[in-house]
């Protein structure tokens, strides 16, 4: 796959990733890793278990992927997100991306990040240290700041 | 017509199931769906005007639904 998006429920392989990306006329190749930390708002986090909408998600980072690819052309876009329970420093999300010159790459791989944030319908739930398990929200007001 | 609408994440532990048979008109919109289930047990943990998806796209409040369907009630999304 050069240009494309998917799930997978198994460990994500930096180094195929990349290879998927790769081509002669692209100088500049990127691989972004989402990764599992043992802190987050301030709990210690000891893992994440990730569910989504999985047909529409995967259709998502598809389309992701595709415009980005446009949007930058010509360049190669793949991103893969994973699906189920993940341990700490395990990488929940690649993108590599592959462009002729530097800038593009980076903004390439900026965008494809923060689409998928803004749009693709995962969700993760954080294990804790004491054993509780809570959804996050990332659009719910950060509890230091409510007026 | 009998409407299935799918629940994920924090919506279906407010809820308590993974998805809900609803009937609407057959002229319903996603806002008279959220109306409808503004009511059932579990709803005051959803936004105002939460997320929608009809047939795997995102839909407006306006967009009317058939019968058939694939509704689905998104939660605030979270990957990466």
């Amino acid at each position: 796959m050069t240009v494309g998006g998917r799930l997978t429920d198994q460990r994500i392989d930096a180094s195929a990733l990349i290879d998927e990306a790769c081509a002669p006329e692209f100088g500049a190749v990127l691989l972004f890793l989402g990764i599992v930390r043992d802190v987050n708002d301030g709990r210690a986090v000891t893992g994440i278990e990730y569910s989504a909408y999985e047909a529409m998600a995967a259709d998502q980072l598809d389309e992701i992927a595709r415009q980005a690819a446009e949007r930058f052309a010509p360049a190669h876009v793949v991103i893969v997100h994973r699906l189920g329970e993940l341990a700490l420093q395990e990488a929940s999300v690649g993108i590599a991306v592959a462009h002729a010159h530097r800038d593009e790459a980076y903004d390439l791989s900026r965008w494809c990040l923060e689409e998928l944030k803004r749009r693709v319908p995962i969700w993760k739930r954080e294990h804790y240290v004491d054993g509780s398990r809570e959804w996050v929200d990332p659009s719910a007001v950060p509890a230091g700041i409510r007026p | 017509m009998s409407v299935t609408l799918l629940l994920f994440a924090s919506y279906a532990d407010a809820f308590g199931t993974p998805s809900l048979s609803i009937d609407m008109p057959d002229d319903a919109t996603v806002g008279d769906l959220l109306t409808e289930i503004a009511r059932r047990p579990g709803a005051h943990m959803l936004p105002k005007m939460p997320l929608v998806a009809v047939n795997q796209r995102y839909a407006q409040a306006s967009t009317r639904i058939s019968s058939g369907d694939e509704v689905a009630l998104i939660p605030p999304v979270a990957g990466g």
